[in-house]
C-alpha cells in the first residue's frame, strides 16, 4: 500500500468540474511532482491534499489512515508556498515556531527544533530577524525551515521556486533535492517548470484541464508518452511533432514525410513495426526529440534504426554546447541537434541522421500514442 | 544667458540649441506654475497660523490689536472654567469616539471580510453618513435624544412608563450624545480603511496558519490584527484630527449646550473669538488647539515621509 | 472526527460552520438598521403633518401623506429673519462649490504633475508643508482671514468662499493627484519630451487624459468637504452668500415657535442630496480610490 493514496479525486466550483478523477500512489519517500500548463488543477489537487479546500468525491489516505474529512493542521503535512507566506510580523524564530506553539508544545522544546533546524538550513544568524529584513532566498529557507520544524508524514510544495531570479532558482533546487535524500521524505511538489519536474521527481503526473494525463517515472514521462500533450509538454527543446504518412511495403514500415520543394522524406522505422503496420496508408504524428536528430557522425552507435537522409536547412542557432539546426519537414519546423563543431551553413543541404528508436507515433485524431 | 539653472529634470531632453531665453522659460516652467499655489499656501496656512500666533499675545478684543501682552491670555485660558470643561470633552469625547469607532469599524470589517454575499449592499448602507454634513447628523441625531418625540417618547408607547433617556438635556451626560453620533457617522469610514487592510493581507498566509493549526481567534489575535498596525495608525490619525476639529456636530446637536456642557476647544474659539469679542483668547485657544493636532500629525508625517517616499 | 461545513472558497480560508455565519449575517443586518435608522425616520417623518408627529410614534409610517413640509423647507420656511425656505441658499451653495471645485482640482493636478514630474532641489520640503497644510484645525486661520476678505472687498460673498474653499482644498488635492502621478510611468512623459513635447501640452495631451480615477476621487471628496462646510460659511458668509448649511442650522435650531419637525427634516433631506446622488452614484469608486492610495494615511 502507497504512503499517499488519491482514489477517484473529484472537485466541483459550483456546476464546473476543477478535477475529474484523479488516481496517484506516492509511496514513502518519494517525490511526486504535479505538473501541468496554468490552469490544468495541480495548484487545486495540492489544496486538497492539504485539507485548505474540500473534494467533492473520492479519497485521499496518508499512511493508510483516510485524511479527506481531517482540518489541515490535523493531517500531518506540512506546507511551502509560492509566496513563502511568512508572518510579517514576527521573527523568523517565531514564524518557525508558531505551529508548534499553536498546539501546545513547551518553550524549552520549541526553541530547541528551531535552533537545529536553523541549523540545516544555514539560517540560525537570521532567526531575530522580520521576513521584510530578508533576501528572496532566505525567506525561501525560512519557509522551508517552518515546514521542517513540524517533521510532517507529507511535505507539499506549492511552486516555491517560482519568484526567484534564475541562478537562485537553480541553487534552490539542488538543496531541495538535497534535502529529499538526506531526509527521504515524502514529497508532493507543483510546478508548470517542466525541468524542475525533471530534476525533483521520482513520479510525475502531468495534468491537464483537470485529468491526469500520464503517471509515472521521469523517464517513462520522457521517452514513452503516452498522449500528444504529453510528449510535447515535456522537454525542452519541445519534441518535434510532424504529421506524416504510414506506407507498408515488403520489408516493414516506413514514415512518410513531406519536404517543400523536394520529394517526400522515406524514413524506415525501427522496432515498432506492428503496431504501424495497422495504420499503413494512414495519417499519424510522428514525434522525434531534437537530440535524436543529429549530424551523421554524432548519432547514437548503439542504435540500429538510425536513418541518414539529406535536409535543407533553414536557420542555424548556435547554443554553446550544441548547435540547434532548423529544418521543414512535413510542413512544420524541424529542430535536430548537432554537436558544436560542425560547420553547418543557412540555406545548405546537410545529412541529418534520425534516430527512429526513439520514436514515437500518435493518432491525430484521439491523440493517444500508437507505437 | 546661461542655460543651466541648476534643476536637475531628471532625464534631460536632448540638446537643443534654442534661444536661451525659451529654454531658460521651459526650465522654470515647472517652478513657475507650482509658485502660486505654494505661496498661496505659504500665506494662507503659515502666514495666517503666525498672525494668529501673534494675536494670541496681544490682548485684541473685537478687531486685531498689536499691543503685546506676553503670555496673559495663556494663563487666562486655563482660569477660564469653559476651556478646562472644553479639554476635558475633548479628552472624553475624543477618547470614546476613537476607541469606538476602531472597534466597530474592525468588527464590522472582520464580519464582511467572511465573504458575504450581501456585501454590494451593505457597504454602501454603512459608508453613506460619511457623505452627510455634521449638520444634517445633528438634525438626523436630535430626534432620537429628544426625550419628548425620541427615544424615551418611543420607549414609553411601547409600555416601558418610567424608561427615561434625557442625556441630552443633562449637563453631565450631553458629550455623550454626541460621542454617539458621531460614531454613526465615522465608523462606516473606519470599517472600509479596516477593510481594505484585511483585502491586502497575502491569502497564503492565512492557509500557512490553517496549517499551522491556528484557530480563528489566533488567526486574528496572532497575525492578522498585528499585520492592520499600519490602518489602525491611519484611522487613529484621521479620527483625531476630526475630534480636534469637531465643531459642526456640536453646534447642530446642542449648541454646546446645555449650559455650557458640551463645550469644545473648536466651539470655545469660535464663541470667544466672534461672540464674546475676546480675540486674544480666541486666538490662544486656536493655538492650543494647533499644537494639539501637530503632536498628532507631525510624528506621523514623518514616519510616513521618510519610509515611503524618497 | 465529524466533517465541518467548510465554506473555504478560492478567496478567503477561513472556516466557519452555519450558525457562524447566520450570526454574523444578523449582526451585520443589526448594523445596517442602525445606520439606516436615522435616515428612515427623517423620510417617513418628513411626509407627516405636524399632529401626527406630536402625537404618534417616530418610527411609523405616516397614516397621512403630505409633500407640505417639503414644499415648505424648500421655499416658505422661517430661516434666520426670512421666511424663503432653503432654496435660496441652495442655491448659493451651488454658485459656491462647482467653481471651488474645479479650480482647486485644476491647480491641484498641476502640483501633483509638477512635484512628481519634474523634480527639483525641495520638492520634498514643499510637498511636506503641503501635506500638513491639510491637517490644520481651520480655527486658526479664521481671524486672518476674515481681514484679507476684508481687504480684498470679498467679505460676506459667494466668491470669497471660493477663494477660501480653493485655498484650503489645494492641500488635499495636490496630494491625490501627486500621489497618482508618482505611479504613472515617467518614461512616457520622456518619450514625449524626446517628441518635442513642452511643459503644458504633456500635461493636456498625456496626463490629463489618463486621470479619469483620480479626478473622480478628487471632485467627490471637495465637493462633498466643501458642500458640507459648516465653518467657513458661518464665518465668512452674508445673507446672500449663505451655503445651505448654514441655512439649515438656522432652520432646526430656531427656538421660537413650534419645532416643525417634519420640515426640518425635508429640509436636512434637501440639503444631503447633493452629497448623497453623487455618492450613491459613484461612492465605489471613491472608496476604490482613497483605499488605492489617494490620501496615504
Amino acid at each position: 500500500m502507497a504512503f499517499l493514496e488519491i482514489n477517484g479525486l473529484h472537485k466541483r466550483f459550483g456546476a464546473v468540474d476543477v478535477l475529474k478523477g484523479i488516481d496517484l500512489q506516492v509511496d514513502e519517500g518519494g517525490f511526486l511532482v504535479l505538473v501541468g500548463p496554468s490552469g490544468c488543477g495541480k495548484s487545486t489537487l495540492l489544496n486538497t491534499i492539504a485539507g485548505l479546500e474540500s473534494i467533492s468525491e473520492g479519497e485521499i489516505r496518508i499512511n493508510g489512515r483516510a485524511v479527506n474529512d481531517l482540518h489541515p493542521s490535523q493531517r500531518d503535512i506540512a506546507m511551502v508556498f509560492q509566496s513563502y507566506a511568512l508572518y510579517p510580523n514576527m521573527s523568523v524564530a517565531q514564524n518557525i515556531a508558531f505551529g508548534m506553539e499553536m498546539r501546545g508544545v513547551p518553550k524549552p522544546e520549541r526553541d530547541k527544533a528551531v535552533a537545529d533546524v536553523a541549523k540545516t538550513l544555514q539560517i540560525s544568524h537570521l532567526l531575530d530577524r522580520k521576513p521584510s529584513q530578508l533576501s528572496g532566498g532566505q525567506r525561501q529557507r525560512v519557509a522551508m525551515g517552518r515546514a521542517l520544524v513540524r517533521n510532517p508524514q507529507v511535505f507539499l510544495f506549492d511552486e516555491p521556486l517560482s519568484n526567484l531570479d534564475a541562478k537562485l532558482r537553480v541553487d534552490m533546487r539542488t538543496e531541495i533535492k538535497r534535502l529529499h535524500q538526506s531526509m527521504k521524505t515524502t514529497i508532493v511538489y507543483v510546478t508548470h517548470d517542466q525541468i524542475e519536474a525533471m530534476t525533483l521527481a521520482t513520479k510525475i503526473a502531468v495534468l491537464k484541464d483537470g485529468l491526469l494525463q500520464q503517471f509515472g517515472t521521469p523517464h517513462e514521462i520522457y521517452n514513452n508518452p503516452t498522449n500528444l500533450f504529453v510528449a510535447d509538454f515535456m522537454g525542452s527543446p519541445a519534441m518535434n511533432l510532424i504529421p506524416a504518412k504510414i506506407e507498408a511495403n515488403g520489408g516493414g514500415c516506413a514514415v512518410v514525410l513531406t519536404r517543400d520543394g523536394s520529394t517526400p522524406l522515406h524514413l524506415k522505422a525501427g522496432a515498432n513495426d506492428a503496431a504501424l503496420r495497422a495504420h499503413a496508408g494512414r495519417e499519424v504524428i510522428f514525434g522525434l526529440r531534437p537530440e535524436a536528430i543529429t549530424d551523421v557522425s554524432g548519432a547514437d552507435r548503439n542504435s540500429s534504426g538510425v536513418v541518414n537522409a539529406d535536409c535543407h536547412v533553414e536557420v542555424v542557432e548556435p547554443a554553446g554546447a550544441d548547435t540547434y539546426v532548423v529544418t521543414r519537414l512535413g510542413g512544420r519546423e524541424v529542430i535536430g541537434r548537432m554537436r558544436s563543431d560542425m560547420q553547418v551553413a543557412p540555406h545548405s543541404t546537410v545529412p541529418f541522421a534520425f534516430n527512429m528508436d526513439k520514436a514515437v507515433f500518435f493518432d491525430p485524431q484521439s491523440e493517444r500514442r500508437i507505437a | 544667458m546661461s542655460v543651466s539653472q541648476g534643476t536637475a529634470s531628471v532625464g534631460r531632453a536632448p540638446a537643443r540649441r534654442a534661444s536661451g531665453t525659451t529654454e531658460w522659460l521651459q526650465r522654470a516652467l515647472p517652478k513657475l506654475v507650482l509658485a502660486p499655489s505654494f505661496a498661496i499656501i505659504l500665506v494662507v496656512v503659515y502666514g495666517f497660523i503666525l498672525f494668529t500666533g501673534l494675536l494670541s499675545f496681544t490682548d485684541s478684543k473685537i478687531l486685531p490689536s498689536f499691543n503685546l501682552v506676553g503670555w496673559e491670555n495663556y494663563v487666562k485660558l486655563w482660569g477660564f472654567r469653559n476651556w478646562i470643561t472644553a479639554l476635558q470633552n475633548l479628552a472624553i469625547f475624543g477618547s470614546l469616539y476613537i476607541v469606538f469607532c476602531s472597534v466597530i469599524g474592525l468588527f464590522l470589517a472582520i464580519l464582511i471580510d467572511q465573504k458575504i454575499r450581501i456585501e454590494g449592499v451593505l457597504r454602501p448602507i454603512y459608508l453613506y453618513p460619511m457623505a452627510l454634513s455634521f449638520i444634517v447628523t445633528g438634525t438626523a441625531w436630535k430626534w432620537f435624544l429628544d426625550p419628548g418625540i425620541g427615544l424615551e417618547h418611543i420607549m414609553r408607547n411601547w409600555g416601558w412608563e418610567s424608561f427615561t433617556f434625557t442625556w441630552i438635556k443633562d449637563g453631565k451626560m450631553a458629550i455623550y450624545c454626541i460621542v454617539i453620533a458621531a460614531i454613526w457617522q465615522s465608523s462606516g469610514f473606519v470599517m472600509a480603511m479596516f477593510l481594505a487592510g484585511l483585502r491586502g493581507i497575502d491569502n497564503e498566509i492565512i492557509k500557512a496558519a490553517q496549517i499551522d493549526g491556528a484557530s480563528n481567534f489566533n488567526l486574528y489575535r496572532r497575525i492578522i490584527i498585528p499585520i492592520l498596525r499600519p490602518a489602525f495608525l491611519s484611522v487613529f490619525v484621521v479620527l483625531a484630527h476630526l475630534a480636534i476639529k469637531s465643531y459642526d456636530l456640536v453646534i447642530a446637536l446642542t449648541n454646546g449646550g446645555p449650559g455650557r456642557a458640551t463645550e469644545l476647544p473648536a466651539t470655545f474659539m469660535y464663541s470667544y473669538t466672534f461672540t464674546r469679542n475676546e480675540m486674544g483668547i480666541g486666538a490662544s485657544s486656536a493655538v492650543i488647539m494647533l499644537m494639539m493636532i501637530a503632536s498628532v500629525i507631525v510624528p506621523y508625517l514623518y514616519s510616513e515621509l521618510r519610509g515611503g517616499r524618497r | 472526527m465529524s466533517a465541518r461545513n467548510s465554506m473555504a472558497t478560492p478567496e478567503t480560508a477561513v472556516r466557519t460552520n452555519i450558525y457562524v455565519r447566520a450570526l454574523i449575517y444578523a449582526v451585520l443586518l443589526i448594523f445596517a438598521v442602525y445606520y439606516l435608522l436615522p435616515l428612515y425616520v427623517m423620510l417617513v417623518n418628513s411626509v407627516k403633518p405636524l399632529d401626527e408627529i406630536r402625537q404618534g410614534n417616530m418610527m411609523s409610517l405616516p397614516m397621512i401623506f403630505t409633500l407640505d413640509p417639503w414644499r415648505s423647507a424648500w421655499s416658505t420656511a422661517q430661516i434666520g429673519v426670512q421666511p424663503t425656505g432653503l432654496k435660496p441658499y441652495f442655491l448659493n451653495s451651488v454658485l459656491m462649490v462647482i467653481p471651488a471645485v474645479a479650480i482647486s482640482a485644476l491647480l491641484g493636478a498641476l502640483n501633483g504633475y509638477v512635484l512628481t514630474k519634474w523634480r527639483f532641489k525641495g520638492d520634498g520640503i514643499i510637498f511636506g508643508l503641503l501635506l500638513f497644510a491639510c491637517f490644520i484645525p481651520f480655527q486658526i486661520v479664521l481671524i486672518p482671514m476674515a481681514r484679507i476678505l476684508g481687504l480684498l472687498g470679498l467679505a460676506g460673498s459667494t466668491p470669497g468662499l471660493v477663494l477660501v474653499h480653493v485655498v484650503y482644498g489645494l492641500g488635499f488635492t495636490t496630494l491625490f493627484f501627486r500621489n497618482y502621478y508618482d505611479a504613472f510611468p515617467t518614461e512616457l512623459i520622456r518619450a514625449a519630451q524626446i517628441d518635442g513635447a513642452g511643459f503644458f501640452r504633456i500635461f493636456w495631451r498625456i496626463l490629463l487624459p489618463s486621470s479619469g480615477p483620480i479626478i473622480v476621487v478628487t471632485v467627490i471628496w471637495q465637493f462633498t468637504n466643501i458642500w458640507n462646510d459648516f465653518l467657513f460659511g458661518a464665518s465668512f458668509a452674508d445673507f446672500d452668500s449663505q451655503p445651505v448649511t448654514i441655512a439649515l442650522n438656522n432652520l432646526v435650531s430656531s427656538s421660537t415657535g413650534v419645532k416643525e419637525y417634519n420640515v426640518h427634516f425635508a429640509g436636512a433631506i434637501l440639503a444631503a442630496l447633493p452629497t448623497l446622488i453623487v455618492y450613491v452614484v459613484s461612492g465605489r469608486y471613491f472608496v476604490r480610490g482613497l483605499m488605492a492610495g489617494a490620501v496615504k494615511g
